[in-house]
């Protein structure tokens, strides 16, 4: 076994690899940019070599300096994470020649695998089931009908040099397979200069299920069973769950079998994924196979108790899988949910700072894979478990360089609704102040009826939130809960303000027992019977709701018991009340007598300030150009300015005609969220 | 008997009606609550105690003999804020629009000198259309009596002003001598001469709001500490400031029961200041990460920003925090943030308010409008104000304190009581930049030796230890640490005592 591993990665996985070589006695060596000098991996390693600036083509990515700190560290093996090296054959080569281990599969594998057109002809040759299609040219129109029932309908026609949906139609008769024939191809032709088609089976009701395999160097290979990644936003994931709801016996069996087949005929070491994508009737083709160790392995590990990182490094070594396919369990069911450093309330965009809070739920060992990452058999009854990814902590800065994904949450529990349940929960005790993030999205999934149903497709997120996501609306249970909950919270404050010293003998404040509690439009009655253990919370329709908890004025998280069922409240107060954070709702809830109830509803609603007329930065970052200025006229559409923001370049466009009346920022500016730059008549 | 009875019960109907219910209806429909709803919101329930209900005017010309109605447009009283006392007058704009007459004053003013024997803050609620015209100058000799109680009162116990209405002419001045200002938007605004006159004499057009808003006062004329959105949220967020405040200049300040740790630790104060000396941090964040359960009252907030000032609390009880906003202008002094820092350090000192001062400070801003607009005069109110300062004064330096600046913030020299610096912190006359392009003038062209001399520059001064080796510094401490040691550093002053020569008052640089 190695002593030494150099890590060429950094956030999370550095730090998950990190454990694992902690736990096998292995040092480990970190690699970091001057953006990272402060990061967790690099604290946690025990020793760290600096490979140059923030961005990653300056620094993670380049094989010469992550060379040289495998040479001066005198790592005997490198894990490459994901991303980055990790499928980088040259970067394998390099660390051949140097007679230094890569964790990670051989690099004919890697190279037979990073190619689409190799890869699929491969998959073909191993039985592998791929979307059928015909890849030659297709010369009229009349053959692509033969073709397109050659294959069986429904079919996709598509333009070879095609892109964002140019050149690409959907036929279900040979009429439609004609006509869409004739039209992709002038489209084809307008749009790429380039008129050649070709045809493939249009999978319907799309989800994507991969295949977990793992092989060592002596020919071995076994598959652990699969996740489920259907809920993606533009093909990038956000959730994740081991087993999948859809499949059955039969057909995992074969997808493994078929995945491990795939793994061997390139001669496979190490753990890799083979991604499928599976119709509604439980058909399933080949996508492509990840060469490397997967985001969302810790799924996988949660419900069959195998640490994938330390099978990758044993493999590296050498070893022989000591885990034979009849080992391999389902137990239980996990759920993973990717924290992002993008905000939800503004179309996702990337949202960078300082964390000025970051207090994750509390780790629980459950289940197969506990503290000590070893097979432990059956769980205790009605145990959860939960765990947290993480490569940030509270202090530390979330930069434009970077993946903006800043944790994985997982939970694990013996059934599917327990292990939601227990994200629920995790979810409202997750803490994360000073960036926007995807927490109140991720809190909407988990309570959405078709993710509950596990009735989903890779369209989930475009079809459930069409408009972007604007914040949960609670139900009327849980307002009254959440009312309950306030009720009983600002009670408690109050009788605190009453405390002050100075006061008048005898004349003292005497906080009453009626209150008015207003959130989401609604205002609800209530009368506060408190005791030592909690109060009683009666509605004016006579429904009552116990309330206790260990809160106390000024803590930022509340877990209380509200009738019965825990309820975890993220809280900031506001005059006469507090804002309110749960389950993906954010609500301003007031608290206030009757009588302030009374002359507050007297109140006018105030009208949001016009900002039709300004362009606002929508998120932190740098004015890299400006396409117009003051006094043009501009067209709906039109680009004015660009914003660089997490090594993305974001054009800001015109919402209408308009004239600009005077331009407020520069090139090379920093600008914060709604940060004015430009102004029109 | 019964009859006398019900009569009374009758005119007290009739007063508390003010204008009438029309007018009422009116007030509301402007979005606005009456005198006594606002009394109300202002005061523990049930606790309000009126006077005067039934003064009425003694004017006799005009026709005004013909309406007389109780109250005469304000009404007055004392009630409790979580069980303190306090003084309250509430103008009544349904009342003869709330129209200053000698009376109307007189009410003001009994209340007021009942405050100062009692030692209880006065908070008035201004919603008036100015001096009863009808009255001529009795109208005038009325303000004027509020005008000199409010003098008198400043240091005695604290005046509160909330502008819910007009506030304009020679009324605003009674409010532009209490303590804190507060305003309502889009429902207040307070002028010395309104837009019609400023069209007259200067042709300048603007709108009232514009003129007087709570937009132009907090932001551009510092007129104002704060803005609500509504008669509600304001009054509920006066009541909050009073929590802060102690009764009067003989009482302590408040100490309320509390459920955060003063031991906690905060190890994400370890990475506030940021590696680059020129990148800005939010020294927000280490106010709340200090005070007690994260409650800051900010005071001036919408003006020059790049000083911080408001009251938190430690350890239950109130201190008064300024301090330096690198976010704004490098956290540099200026005119503005002088003044603006002055007055909250008299404020706090007036009233045995402990001070905390969170220094990182490059200096004082450059420019001929500072200097033609006499920077060196406000600057020297800020540095006043920390010196005459008797409060127990616990500062911070987190990062910068060049020059002049690091004397003025709650220095060691102007008797700051205990003064930490973090490990971060920079005491020095200037940035290493500057200082090495003075002192090797001869050098200044071979940049090599430059950069040369300014490592050495940074070597020596930039850090705490210099000042440490003098005392300048009591102690370095730890970042994470702060909320702890700073709480000690107030606990170990609860008993401070100090002498000043005798003299009628001093002669701040006004």
């Amino acid at each position: 076994m190695f002593d030494k591993i150099l890590i060429a990665n950094r956030g999370e996985i550095a730090c998950r690899v990190i454990k694992t070589a902690r736990k096998m006695g292995i040092k480990t060596v970190a690699v970091y940019s001057d953006a990272d000098k402060n990061a967790l991996h690099v604290e946690m390693a025990d020793e760290a070599i600096h490979i140059g600036p923030p961005p990653a083509n300056q620094s993670y990515i380049v094989i010469d300096k992550v060379m040289e700190a495998v040479r001066a560290s005198g790592a005997q093996a490198v894990h490459p994470g994901y991303g980055f090296l990790s499928e980088n054959s040259k970067f394998a080569e390099a660390l051949e020649a140097e007679g230094v281990a890569f964790i990670g599969p051989p690099k004919g594998a890697i190279e037979a695998m990073g190619d689409k057109i190799t890869s699929k002809k491969i998959a073909q040759e191993a039985d592998v089931s791929t979307v059928p299609g015909y890849m030659g040219l297709i010369e009229d129109a009349e053959e692509a009908v033969k073709i397109s029932n050659e294959i069986g309908y429904p079919v996709m026609i598509k333009a070879s040099a095609g892109g964002g949906g140019k050149g690409m139609r959907i036929a279900w008769t040979d009429d439609e397979a004609r006509e869409g024939f004739q039209s992709s191809k002038n489209e084809a032709a307008s749009s790429f200069g380039d008129d050649r088609i070709f045809i493939e089976k249009f999978v319907t009701q799309p989800r994507h299920i991969e295949i977990q395999v793992l092989c060592d160097t002596h020919g071995n290979g076994i598959y652990l069973n699969e996740r489920e990644c259907s809920i993606q936003r533009r093909n990038q994931k956000v959730v994740e769950e081991a087993p999948s709801p859809f499949l059955d016996e039969a057909t995992r069996r074969a997808m493994g079998e078929q995945a491990v087949a795939l793994a061997q005929a390139v001669d496979y070491a190490s753990a890799g994924t083979v991604e499928f994508i599976v119709d509604g009737d439980k058909n399933f083709y080949f996508l492509e196979m990840n060469t490397r160790l997967q985001v969302e392995h810790p799924v996988t590990e949660l419900i069959t108790g195998v640490d994938l990182v330390e099978q990758m490094i044993r493999v590296a070594a050498g070893e022989k899988l000591s885990i034979s396919q009849q080992d391999v369990k389902i137990d239980g069911w996990a759920i993973e949910n990717r924290l992002y450093a993008e905000d939800p309330y503004r179309g996702f965009l990337p949202s960078i700072g300082r964390l000025t809070r970051y207090r994750p739920p509390q780790e629980v060992a459950a289940g197969p894979l506990l503290a000590d990452g070893k097979w432990q058999g059956e769980a205790p009854e009605g145990a959860t478990a939960v765990r947290n990814d993480t490569g940030v902590f509270e202090g530390g800065e979330i930069s434009m360089y970077y993946d903006p994904m800043i944790a994985k949450l997982c939970t694990w529990a013996p059934t599917r609704a327990e292990a939601i349940e227990a994200m629920r929960v995790a979810l409202d005790s997750f803490e994360v102040e000073g960036i926007g993030h995807n927490l109140p999205f991720l809190s909407a999934v988990m309570d959405h009826p078709k993710f509950i149903s596990g009735d989903m497709t890779t369209a989930f997120i475009a079809e459930e939130y069409p408009d972007g996501f604007q914040g949960v609306t609670l139900d009327g249970d849980s307002l009254r809960r959440v009312a309950a909950a306030a009720a009983a919270m600002y009670r408690v404050a109050e009788i605190r303000r009453t405390r002050v010293s100075g006061r008048m003998d005898n004349h003292e404040r005497k906080v009453g027992e009626n209150w008015v509690v207003t959130l989401q439009g609604e205002a609800f009655a209530v009368t506060i019977d408190a005791d030592k253990e909690g109060s009683t919370v009666t509605f004016d329709d006579g429904a009552k709701l116990r309330v206790t908890s260990d809160w106390t004025p000024g803590d930022s998280l509340a877990r209380l018991d509200v009738g019965g069922a825990p309820l975890v409240l993220k809280v900031d107060k506001i005059t006469a009340g507090y804002r309110l954070r749960s389950r993906g709702a954010d609500l301003r809830v007031h608290v206030r007598t009757p009588r302030q109830a009374e002359l507050a509803a007297l109140m006018p609603e105030k009208q949001a300030a016009d900002t039709s007329k300004l362009l606002l930065c929508p998120m932190p970052g740098m004015v890299v150009k400006l396409d117009v200025e003051a006094g043009q006229e501009v067209q709906e559409g039109q680009a004015l300015c660009t914003i660089e923001a997490m090594k993305m370049e974001n054009i800001l466009r015109a919402e209408r005609k308009g004239v600009v009346s005077r331009i407020n920022a520069g090139a090379g500016d920093s600008l914060a969220v709604d940060d004015v730059i430009m102004e029109f008549e | 008997m019964k009859d006398i009875l019900t009569e009374l019960e009758e005119r007290r109907g009739g007063a508390r009606l003010g204008g009438g219910q029309k007018r009422i209806d009116a007030q509301h429909g402007r979005g606005k609550l009456t005198a006594r709803e606002r009394i109300e919101l202002l005061l523990d329930e049930g606790s309000f105690e009126e006077f005067d209900m039934f003064v009425a005017h003694r004017c006799t010309d005009f026709g005004m003999e013909k309406q007389r109605p109780y109250g005469d447009g304000v009404v007055t009283g004392w009630g409790t804020i979580n069980g303190r006392q306090v003084y309250v007058f509430s103008q009544d704009f349904t009342v003869l629009g709330g129209s200053v007459s000698a009376t109307h004053a007189q009410k003001i003013c009994k209340i007021m000198d009942m405050a100062m024997q009692n030692g209880a803050p006065v908070i008035g609620i201004n919603d008036s259309g100015g001096a009863r015209i009808q009255e001529g100058v009795d109208s005038l000799a009325g303000y004027g009596e509020v005008f000199q109680r409010n003098i008198e009162a400043s240091g005695v116990v604290p005046q509160i002003s909330v502008i819910m209405g007009p506030c304009a002419g020679g009324a605003v001045y009674s409010p532009a001598m209490t303590d804190f200002i507060f305003m309502v938007k889009d429902t207040s605004y307070m002028f010395v001469t309104g837009p019609d006159v400023v069209k007259t004499v200067t042709n300048e057009v603007v709108t009232a709001e514009e003129l007087g808003g709570a937009a132009t006062h907090t932001r551009k004329s510092s007129v104002a500490d704060a803005a609500f959105e509504n008669d509600v949220e304001a009054l509920a967020e006066v009541r909050r400031l009073v929590d802060f405040l102690p009764l009067n200049n003989r009482s302590k300040p408040p100490v309320r029961p509390f459920f955060d740790d003063p031991g906690r630790l905060e190890q994400s104060l370890d990475t506030l200041v940021p590696e680059n000396p020129n990148s800005p941090y939010d020294m927000k964040e280490l106010i709340s990460k200090m005070a007690d359960e994260g409650d800051f009252y900010e005071i001036q907030g919408e003006f020059a920003k790049n000083i911080l000032t408001g009251f938190i609390r430690l350890e239950g009880r109130t201190v008064g925090v300024v301090a330096n906003q690198p976010m704004v202008l490098a956290g540099c002094l200026d005119i503005d943030s002088s003044r603006k820092a002055a007055r909250f350090v008299r404020f706090c000192d007036c009233f045995d308010i402990p001070l905390l001062t969170l220094v990182d400070v490059p200096g004082f801003l450059p420019g001929t409008s500072q200097e033609y607009n006499g920077v060196i005069k406000h600057g020297a109110k800020l540095l006043f104000a920390y010196g005459e300062a008797t409060v127990p004064k616990v500062t911070v330096i987190t990062r910068k304190a060049y020059g002049g600046a690091y004397d003025v913030m709650s220095s060691k020299h102007l008797r700051g009581d205990l003064n930490y610096a973090w490990p971060t912190a920079e005491i020095a006359v200037m940035g290493a930049k500057g200082a090495t392009e003075i002192i090797h003038r001869a050098d200044l062209k071979d940049a090599e030796k430059i950069a040369s001399h300014a490592a050495d520059y940074e070597a020596r001064f930039a850090n705490p230890f210099v000042a440490a080796e003098r005392g300048f510094i009591d102690e370095v401490i730890m970042p994470h640490s702060t909320r702890k040691r700073v709480a000690r550093a107030f606990a170990s002053l609860r008993n401070k005592r100090t002498e000043r020569p005798w003299k009628k008052h001093d002669n701040i640089p006004l």
